[in-house]
């Protein structure tokens, strides 16, 4: 008896707790359900008007595919996963090498810094044809696009991160002493960590375009030419499952960027 | 000629009256371009004592302190530390700084961050002294045992500034330069922490120049209180405050206080 009394006097943590939990289950299932409801919906439009596959496929003969052709999916993923990283890697080491060049000496970045801001003014789509033909179909090629489409996001990013010591810690700097390796080491890299990883969550996404696009141009395989491939042929379920393998690819570049953003910059 | 420096060091400053003056200026002019900053000023410090310093803006309060400690240079005239030039006083960890803004290094925790001195400067020849406290024991100092791991954003302002006096007193510097150190904090804050800055000046016997705004706190910190004019920067006059030590709070409702610090508000409106 005595304990039915109590239930509902709660005590207010439990319930706050409660309450805490209740707003976060709802935070996650409002955006979920919207993205259920909105492939519903394309789901029951492309049923309802009769849409032939080869304009729109339904959802359903999407899931069919992705799950038929997985193995094919997963040969064309590969290739392009290692151009996308190897690019990833190429564009943010460049960038952040010549960015440390930039902010030890002003000449370098006068000589510099116009042809780089040129270079980034060149439509991606244009000069990926020519990078095709200077390295072969190859692998090489897809890597030095992604590489590029990294590079300048990053070195401008880096170069403002390097800068972005203040005053005071410099003058603190000069009062011990420091040397300008010193300075380098304990202050400016440490400093310029927010900004080089904000520009590395854009080039994890960026660096697949750049392989993709480079497939385009001309490749056997990787989700690029697998997307040329399907849509030659009118495949469309087969090129949707391919976008949302190439959209995953982003996905788990971004997250593993991410991921180490938070290990690295606690502050 | 440098004999006497000798002898001091190692020595607890505080302990013994210093023949040689903490810092001397003759003459010192600073420039910046065509604008002169401080013109032909003369001072000496004497070793151990508090000095604050006052003056309207643009007077060159923090271009004496930056004279001082080697971070720009004169344009004319003499600047000796101890009877060494600034930079073999900077070389030699003679003089510390605390700035307005902590200037702690924001991925390093509050210990980390008093350690930092030990681990810059001897490429460039500087000779670390350790101090007689750990870097520890000079957080606990400072009022922060147990916050040892809190990286500086986990700190409060006035919580920064105190690991800023601890970073500047590792190597036991004899001279202690702050320029408003406590400017940017709460009224409660910076009577606390003034408190706490006598406290730790009356035991390491340091030499302390602190630049504010504050009438009140100069006259409270200060044993003389050094009134700069602008335009360009000169000495204006050295005030002696003469008030009971050790320095209490209720010390600011006294009449003397009060008289010091309107005697200082009219000299400041003459400047």
């Amino acid at each position: 008896m005595a304990a039915i009394e109590n239930l509902p006097i709660a005590d207010p943590q439990a319930l706050a707790r409660s309450t805490a939990r209740r707003a976060r289950l709802i935070s996650t299932i409002v955006p979920i359900g919207t993205a259920v409801a909105l492939i519903g919906l394309w789901q029951l439009g492309v049923r309802a008007f009769g849409v032939p596959t080869y304009i729109a496929p339904a959802p359903s003969d999407v899931a069919v595919t992705f799950v038929e052709k997985f193995p094919l999916l997963m040969q064309n993923f590969w290739p392009t996963f290692f151009e996308s990283v190897a690019g990833f890697v190429v564009g943010n080491l460049a960038a952040i090498l010549i960015a440390v060049a930039f902010v030890h000496s002003r000449n370098v970045e006068r000589a510099f810094f116009p042809i780089a801001v040129f270079v980034n003014t060149i439509p991606i789509l244009a000069i990926a044809p020519i990078l095709v033909l200077i390295f072969g179909p190859g692998m090489t090629a897809k890597v030095v696009i992604a590489a590029l489409i990294c590079f300048f996001p990053t070195l401008v990013n880096m170069v403002r991160g390097l800068q972005s010591v203040s005053p005071q810690t410099l003058e603190l700097a000069r009062i011990l002493s420091a040397s300008k390796a010193e300075v380098f080491w304990k202050m400016r890299l440490p400093s310029s960590l927010p900004f080089l990883f904000s520009a590395l969550k854009i080039s994890a996404t960026t660096s697949v375009i750049g392989a993709i696009v480079g497939e385009w141009v001309g490749a056997d395989l990787g989700l690029g030419a697998l997307i040329i491939d399907a849509t030659f042929n009118f495949n469309s379920p087969l090129l949707y499952a391919t976008v949302l393998m190439s959209s995953g690819l982003s996905v788990l570049m971004f997250a593993l960027v991410t991921l180490a953003e938070r290990r690295i910059v606690r502050w | 000629m440098m004999e006497p420096m000798e002898t001091l060091v190692g020595q607890p400053v505080g302990a013994a009256r210093v023949n040689a003056p903490a810092a001397r200026l003759d003459a010192a002019t600073v420039r910046f371009g065509t604008y002169t900053a401080i013109d032909k000023l003369d001072l000496e410090l004497e070793a151990g004592a508090f000095y604050t310093i006052l003056g309207p803006s643009g007077c060159g309060k923090s271009t004496l302190l930056r004279l001082v400690s080697d971070l720009i240079p004169a344009a004319g005239g003499d600047v000796s530390i101890f009877g060494k030039t600034t930079e073999e006083a900077r070389l030699a960890r003679e003089f510390a700084f605390v700035f307005q803004d902590a200037a702690l290094l924001p991925w390093r925790s509050a210990l980390k961050n008093v350690e930092l001195p030990l681990e810059i400067g001897r490429k460039r020849g500087a000779v670390i002294p350790t101090g007689p406290r750990s870097p520890r024991e000079l957080l606990e100092l400072v009022g922060l045992k147990g916050r040892e791991n809190a990286l500086p954003h986990e700190l409060s302002g006035g919580m920064r500034q105190r690991v800023a006096i601890a970073r500047a007193l590792l190597c036991q510097p004899k001279l202690l330069l702050m320029d408003e150190p406590f400017g940017a904090l709460d009224e409660m804050t910076r009577d606390r922490l003034n408190l706490q800055l006598l406290d730790i000046w009356r035991e390491t016997g340091t030499t302390i120049l602190f630049v504010t705004h504050s009438i009140s706190e100069a006259v409270f910190l200060g044993q003389k209180v050094i009134m700069l004019r602008a335009n360009p920067g000169r000495l204006r006059e050295i005030v002696d405050i003469d008030l009971p030590e050790p320095r209490q709070m209720r010390l600011r409702d006294t009449p003397e206080f009060n008289r010091y610090c309107s005697y200082l508000r009219e000299l400041l409106e003459t400047c």
